[in-house]
């Protein structure tokens, strides 16, 4: 009853706010050059989304997000791993990590521009740089807080390094990338996105990119409103993936592994 | 058998020849002496139970014959190899969790087979066997976290037993149990120990505890500059019931004597603490 009711005023807001929307536009009150309709919007996107031409768009924006997350929870893993276990290179290096982690990554776009040209690469260099430093220290953190007593027992089980490793201070690493999973994507998202927009010629962030070009700000609002819907998709899939992966958790962050 | 059980000469040591030697060790962390000088021998297929005040460095003992921490001076052994870095040839049962909670209890308990390179067909015959022996049977695909304190403790048994240590090293290993699961875990152990007599050195601050399982009992001063001050035998029968044997007349004199000599460095501890 009480969740039925919450539901009810939802759609009411929605109503409200969307017939206000439209009601404005249609009695001359709201500009539409600057706020179109919101039936025109929703026009746009079932257009596009009847274009199989479209979903060439939407496959790029996709594999990019996947290639920049893939590669920057690759390497983000590998140099937690690593420092999280040689200190002493930790701290010499933690200087130039802190700089580098302190670029605002937007403004690398026209570099990796320049080196890897206007296509795919460009975009995943960009989404690989923000993930990167969320799964590196996660990673890191993940591999210093192993719990001693776990090492301790497993060293004496007889763990050489390489065990360790695998058996250790991996499953470590991955518990607390798993539990980051949602941000680290949707920072591949933000980075495959915004690299379109700054020049491409395809994917989600160039079709809005081009409506703006076009002042065409139907274009723009329904550009966002499937990014959205892009993002919504993406969130399901993890909450899917999240489950399969951390069985052996009771829930998810309610425990921090050891 | 003799009545003055204080008098009794500590047969184990005599007879057996000694698994483990502690000689002349001193612990220490920077400044800070957690133990000075102890000297310790245990017989093979003796349990030797270790009792004293919290904080006078109990644990740090068995780390140093574990290899996990060095000495600051003297040299420990086992089976007459000096102990240098981590020893594989024990089987050590912690007082917390020590499992990893990412492998069910099935992977867990495979772990020290599976380090020494054991052929996967083999590990299952002896992992399955062991889960059976700890009463886990059907339970091994569980999660730690799906197992409760008591089925945890017994996978770190099966775990810390599998590899068939000559040494087997515990630290306070069913304190963070309930009572009863704690006599039915003590039982357990007692069985499984009878059925393969290993030499086990037991750390604990519970004295009931430390006479039910041991055969002898050592009481270390209080810390630090912790040291070993009085050595018991225990020559009550085995095989022996854990929660019935505190009635025995003999338990109660043992009891009584060692808590003498015990119950001054509890005080020393709290007046420090």
């Amino acid at each position: 009853m009480h969740a039925i009711n919450i539901r009810l005023i939802q759609v009411a807001l929605l109503v409200v706010i969307l017939g206000g929307w439209q009601l404005g536009v249609s009695t001359g009150v709201i500009d539409r050059f600057f706020f179109p309709a919101p039936f025109d919007i929703v026009k746009q996107v079932v257009t596009w989304i009847a274009d199989a031409g479209f979903y060439k768009h939407v496959g790029i924006t996709l594999s990019e997000t996947v290639l920049g997350y893939l590669i920057g929870t690759g390497l983000g893993v590998a140099a937690g791993v690593w420092l999280g276990l040689s200190p002493f290179v930790a701290r010499v290096l933690d200087p130039f990590i802190k700089a580098v982690n302190a670029i605002p990554r937007v403004v690398l776009a026209p570099i990796f521009v320049l080196w890897l040209g206007l296509g795919l690469w460009s975009k995943v260099a960009l989404a690989v740089t923000l993930v990167f430093f969320v799964t590196f220290f996660n990673a890191m953190q993940g591999v210093k807080e192993v719990n001693p007593v776990v090492l301790s027992n497993a060293r004496i089980l007889g763990a050489k390094r390489a065990h360790l490793l695998r058996h250790v201070y991996f499953p470590a690493a991955a518990s607390w990338i798993l539990s980051s999973l949602r941000t680290s994507v949707g920072f591949a998202v933000v980075g495959a996105i915004i690299g379109e927009y700054l020049g491409a010629s395809a994917g989600l962030g160039y079709l809005i990119a081009r409506s703006e070009g076009n002042f065409d700000a139907v274009g723009v609002f329904a550009g966002i409103i499937i990014l959205a819907i892009f993002v919504l998709v993406i969130d399901l899939i993890l909450d899917f993936v999240e489950k399969k992966l951390i069985t052996w958790r009771p829930n998810a962050g309610e425990e921090r592994p050891a | 058998m003799s009545s003055t059980i204080r008098k009794l000469k500590p047969v184990v040591e005599v007879q057996a020849k000694s698994m483990v030697a502690i000689d002349d060790v001193t612990m220490a962390f920077g400044t800070f002496v957690a133990v000075q000088d102890v000297n310790l021998k245990v017989g093979d297929g003796e349990f030797l139970s270790i009792v004293g005040p919290t904080g006078c460095g109990k644990s740090t003992i068995l780390n140093a014959i574990a290899g996990l921490l060095k000495p600051a001076k003297g040299a420990v052994s086992i089976d007459g190899a000096a102990v240098n870095g981590v020893q594989n040839n024990i089987g050590y049962l912690f007082q917390q969790d020590a499992l990893l909670p990412w492998k069910t209890a099935y992977q867990n308990v495979e772990l020290g087979l599976m380090f020494r390179g054991m052929p996967e067909a083999e590990r299952r015959v002896k992992v399955l066997a062991w889960l059976e022996k700890v009463g886990l049977k059907g339970f091994e695909a569980r999660f730690p976290h799906q197992l409760s304190g008591g089925q945890r403790k017994r996978v770190q048994m099966a775990q810390a037993l599998i590899t068939e240590p000559k040494v087997i090293l515990m630290d306070e290993p069913f304190s963070a149990l309930d009572i009863h699961t704690r006599h039915l875990m003590q039982n357990e152990l007692l069985r499984l120990w009878q059925e393969d007599r290993r030499a086990v050195v037991m750390i604990t601050h519970d004295l009931e505890e430390a006479i039910a399982l041991g055969d002898r009992v050592v009481v270390l001063a209080a810390g630090p500059k912790s040291r070993v001050i009085e050595s018991f035998p225990v020559d009550l029968e085995r095989p022996r019931n854990v929660a019935e044997i505190k009635l025995d007349p003999k338990f109660i004199t043992l009891y009584r004597d060692i808590w003498a000599s015990l119950r001054g460095e509890v005080e020393k501890s709290y007046a420090r603490h």
